[in-house]
């Protein structure tokens, strides 16, 4: 199975509730799937030429203090970088980090600093959250009710076709301020796959919705808006898929030629949301008078911030 | 075990007799399932607050007259052969899935697989439904007010659907025994449908169907009838002999 959710908001008001309107969804969503479990946060954005790097660091190190590493990081960074380093959020496993925007460079320098340690998605606005586990254990480890901003989406993960790890994992956030969560099974991603690899495209695992996360975000970078990217998956892509895609502009959705994978969209004044089922939006306030209905095939719907 | 409240359900006071309220806020759905197991034929139950919650009213036996009053989930009335259930809403994937006899209506739509497989009794969707409506419908009765998606009727055995709006592409696809009666566009046929004439026993059937879901916007002479070509009923081993 696999569940997702997501949440965009259209009004300033519930940013402060971001969280606390999201960890009901996806912790209802764990009756999908609780091998994973993931969420992408996207908040006031940083200054432009900064990027926010949502950090873990290797567990193999031991216990350690993520406080103290950290801090070692911010410190260690700068010095290597030449730009100012803050480190804006600990978490249990790492940190959130602002930098430059020069991500090879930050990478390179992380990855020096304290092998093992992963940049698992990058941005102005985006901060990845995943880990292995039920959506209740990973909201209360992570404290995503405290959390805001102005869109997330979310992944409950029911592993099908490759391992269970943080990396496996969704979302996917393959560029800046890009997640791509995916409910279903592709049939061909080998084969897109080697074709992204001709192109110099580099992939971290062999699950298959990191092929299609890596070919949306071939697409934005060429310059294709969301819908354009969603219908060059549909051309490249066979198999099963209800696809929740968003960006720090913009958040779509598409199911395949058959709507195999369930999708039910609900639409207020005040927000639009996505989920696997009904019932994981019924906590949301307004959902009463909500426009609720479920996507055709191949339809593309999205949504930009205005 | 759960407890029971009455109270007279019906705020118009249409209702002479006494409900027996379930609260999906307090129960389970095995709990609710389990009361309504209990019950005697005849019974009159509300099943309140039930915000999308799924397999409610499944695996029922006896007669019981249950109205779930609010958008529910997946598998509602399933596999039942006595109860009448109206839904107050709408309702997610294979409403009525299995059902071997009673009627289950919902007042909103229906997401994916309506009706699929079921045997016997009737489903009444007023809202429309969505694709693989009457998915291997095996005896039971469809009838849909609004439209249904792509491959509603998909190798449907027997029993009949009716589509008062219209229906989505490849509509009966592989069809066996089932008949499928159109109001409106038919975006495609699928593999072996085809359309026949209507005779005075199809607009007869359409009339009592169209009567008992209370629809006043579908005239049973006007509608198309799509029923099986049978090419596909025995392989043909001299077809395709190219290869």
């Amino acid at each position: 199975m696999c569940g997702i959710i997501g949440l965009h908001l259209k009004v300033p008001a519930l940013e402060s509730e971001l969280g606390a309107l999201v960890a009901p969804m996806i912790e209802c969503m764990g009756s999908r799937g609780t091998d994973s479990t993931g969420l992408a946060i996207f908040s006031t954005p940083v200054a432009a030429g900064r990027f926010r790097y949502s950090v873990r660091l290797d567990p193999a190190d031991g216990p350690g203090d993520a406080e103290s590493e950290m801090h070692a990081l911010v410190e260690g960074l700068a010095t290597a970088t030449g730009h100012q380093v803050r480190c804006e959020r600990i978490r249990p496993d790492g940190g959130v980090l602002e930098a430059t925007d020069d991500v090879a460079l930050v990478s390179h320098e992380l990855n020096r600093l304290h092998p093992g340690a992963v940049v698992m998605g990058y941005g102005r606005s985006l901060e990845i959250i995943k880990d292995v586990g039920s959506p209740q254990e990973v909201c209360d480890r992570f404290q995503v009710r405290n959390r805001r901003g102005f869109q997330a989406i979310g992944h409950t993960r029911m592993a099908t076709e490759s391992a269970v790890t943080i990396d496996h994992s969704h979302p996917f956030a393959p560029t800046h301020d890009l997640a791509v969560v995916h409910n279903g099974s592709f049939s061909n991603p080998a084969t897109v796959r080697r074709r992204l690899e001709e192109q110099g495209i580099a992939f971290v695992t062999d699950n298959d919705t990191e092929v299609a996360a890596r070919l949306i975000g071939r697409e934005l970078r060429r310059g294709s808006d969301i819908h354009a990217a969603l219908k060059e998956v549909g051309n490249e892509m066979d198999g099963f898929y209800t696809l929740l895609v968003a960006t720090d502009q913009e958040v779509a959705v598409v199911r395949d030629s058959f709507a195999c994978k369930p999708l039910v969209v609900a639409e207020t004044d005040e927000y639009v949301a996505f989920t696997s089922e009904y019932i994981a939006m019924t906590s949301l306030p307004g959902i009463e008078t909500a426009h609720v209905f479920e996507p055709k095939p191949e339809e593309i719907h999205a949504w930009r911030r205005s | 075990m759960a407890t029971l409240m009455t109270s007279d359900a019906r705020a118009d006071g249409s209702s002479a007799a006494t409900r027996i309220v379930l609260d999906c806020e307090e129960l389970t759905t095995r709990e609710i399932n389990g009361a309504l197991r209990t019950m005697k034929a005849g019974s009159r139950v509300t099943i309140a607050n039930p915000s999308g919650r799924h397999n409610l009213a499944v695996g029922l036996f006896e007669h019981l007259d249950i109205l779930i009053d609010g958008h529910a989930g997946y598998f509602i009335g399933g596999l039942g052969s006595g109860p009448d259930i109206t839904v107050n809403g709408f309702v997610g994937w294979s409403v009525g899935e299995n059902l071997m006899a009673g009627t289950i209506r919902v007042t909103g739509g229906a997401s994916e697989c309506a009706g699929a497989s079921s045997h016997g009794g009737t489903v009444i969707i007023h809202g429309s439904a969505s694709s693989r409506a009457g998915i291997s419908l095996k005896g039971g009765t469809i009838v849909v007010g609004g439209d249904v998606g792509h491959m509603s009727g998909f190798m449907a055995q027997a029993g009949t659907m009716l589509v008062g709006g219209d229906a989505g592409h490849a509509l009966g696809d592989s069809l066996y025994e089932a008949v499928i009666y159109v109001a409106g566009s038919i975006s495609s046929l699928g593999s072996d449908a085809q359309l026949e004439d209507l005779t005075q026993s199809d607009v007869d059937t359409v009339r009592r169907l169209v009567d008992e879901a209370g629809f006043t916007h579908v005239s049973p002479e006007d509608v198309k009838r799509v029923a099986s070509a049978k090419q596909l009923y025995n392989f043909d081993a001299l077809k395709g002999q190219e290869y």
